[in-house]
């Protein structure tokens, strides 16, 4: 293409050209790029967090990992679905024992725009939830992740595990109709069965002697703001684990050393 | 060296040489620092970690006082057959308040035990004694039959079948006028004894009236 005349600027306004060592000027895209990474920089330096993210993100993972070690994350993201379709549904929700909180699950189902797809998100999402942290649990124990030195995590585990069939238990009332009270019912019936305690247990979680007009709220406390936290925090500190031990190579892979590391019989 | 040791090792600040050291003092200014700021951190946590606490498990034992709810006239409930009512257990939160009692009136024929001697109306609570279903009274088999998980319960609420661990719960009837009227729950044993009412699922018989205490917030008997 031939180049068009330059256009009469007196000197002072011209762009100097490049210094030496330095490739032209930058376009608008290396400007974006560069202020993106001067804000990374800027946070890092302050915080150090990219050693984190490091440490966190590329670890070494053994030979012979597999689908199966992603099941744990596959639970972690059923939480976080559950965790934000919650807060959104929350913004309609009304804990009201004398007929509103049915009126406002009708609501949300039938009338809110998409209302029905998300409240379906997270009704679905809590079953898909439960199968999951089983499914990881059964890859756990049937690969031999829970040994030395794992068990914490286990144990943590397990814990989350509870905590994820309480978030279930209370979240089953929520919709106030029929199946949900008496389900309810029967459930803190069974808590009432426990010995000593157990009784307890029940008026613990009724907020009294019967089902009545604080068990609802109650129940919507535990679910939404209680519960979230405990697992929050519980899956940091999971995590943190998986990531400081690293992973287990699945079982039928045999360790090999190499052979000048081979210890010789003498 | 070991001397120098077992000084710092002693549990007296005169022996470990520190300036202004009592005799007999063990408590060094750092420990009494250290306590000092760690009951100061407790005493804050706690300021606000008890009151919340206590205002969670409060209504465990906070009792309700005890109501009489007019359920009918003299005349509706014949002593051979149950008629269901509609009670209010709890007030002012609608349906989920409600329940349903059985009432019949007393029948020295069939009420023998000893324990119903003087009490007008015979009123069973539909709450089964397992997990806590609403039992339905069956006419044609005079049963009382949960849906659940298949309690069954004779004319007197005494389990026949299924899982439930104890007869079905009462309520206390007077008659006030030409109106009967419904008090407090009570739950009974096998023998029909009575005792404080007991959630669905805890037995009463033998060791159970100890194993599942009567808590704070149910009505006493």
């Amino acid at each position: 293409m031939p180049k068009l005349p330059a256009p009469p600027i007196p000197a002072p306004l011209k762009t100097p050209p490049p210094r030496p060592g330095h490739g032209g000027p930058d376009g608008p895209l290396e400007e974006a790029k560069n202020a993106g990474i001067s804000v990374v920089g800027w946070v890092d330096e302050r915080t150090s967090l990219s050693g984190a993210a490091r440490w966190m993100m590329f670890r070494k993972v053994p030979k012979g990992t597999n689908w199966f070690y992603t099941l744990g994350s596959a639970t972690m993201f059923a939480f976080l679905n559950q965790a934000v379709t919650g807060v959104f549904l929350a913004m309609y929700y009304r804990p009201d024992p004398s007929g509103g909180a049915y009126e406002s699950i009708r609501h949300v189902t039938n009338e809110v725009f998409l209302g029905q797809f998300v409240r379906g998100m997270h009704k679905w999402g809590s079953t898909v939830m439960v199968v999951l942290v089983f499914l990881h649990m059964g890859r756990t124990f049937f690969f031999g992740a829970y040994k030395y030195p794992r068990e914490l995590n286990w144990v943590i585990g397990v814990v989350l595990l509870i905590l994820t069939m309480a978030m279930s238990f209370t979240g089953y009332l929520l919709p106030f109709d029929q199946r949900a009270y008496w389900a309810t019912q029967v459930g803190v019936n069974i808590n009432g069965t426990g010995p000593l305690l157990g009784p307890y247990l029940s008026d613990f979680l009724y907020g009294g002697a019967e089902f009545n007009a604080t068990t609802l709220s109650r129940f919507y406390a535990i679910h939404m703001l209680l519960l979230p936290g405990l697992i929050a925090a519980l899956i940091g500190a999971h995590l943190y684990l998986v990531a400081k031990l690293g992973t287990t190579a699945p079982p039928w892979r045999k360790a090999h050393k190499r052979p000048e590391l081979r210890e010789t019989e003498v | 060296m070991a001397d120098r040791r077992d000084k710092h090792k002693s549990k007296y600040t005169l022996d470990r040489g520190m300036p202004g050291a009592f005799e007999g003092e063990t408590v060094t200014r750092r420990r009494f620092m250290t306590a000092t700021a760690h009951g100061a951190g407790a005493a804050a946590a706690g300021a606000f970690a008890l009151p919340a606490l206590g205002f969670a498990i409060g209504p465990i034992f906070k009792s309700t006082p005890h109501r009489w709810e007019v359920v009918g006239t003299v005349n509706q409930f014949p002593d051979n057959n149950y008629v269901p009512v509609t009670i209010t257990l709890v007030p002012d939160i609608g349906e989920a308040g409600k329940s349903t009692a059985y009432i019949r009136k007393f029948n020295p024929e069939i009420d023998t035990d000893p324990y119903d001697k003087g009490t007008p109306y015979i009123a069973i609570s539909s709450r089964c004694a397992h997990v806590g279903c609403p039992v339905r009274w069956v006419d044609a088999s005079e049963r009382f039959i949960c849906p659940c998980h298949g309690g069954v319960y004779d004319l007197l609420g005494r389990r026949v079948g299924g899982p439930p661990v104890r007869p079905l719960d009462r309520f206390y009837t007077r008659v006030r006028g030409e109106d009967v009227e419904l008090g407090p729950r009570f739950s009974v044993n096998s023998q029909l004894r009575r005792f404080s009412p007991r959630l669905p699922g805890e037995t009463v018989d033998g060791i159970g009236q100890y194993l599942y205490p009567s808590t704070p917030g149910a009505k006493k008997l």
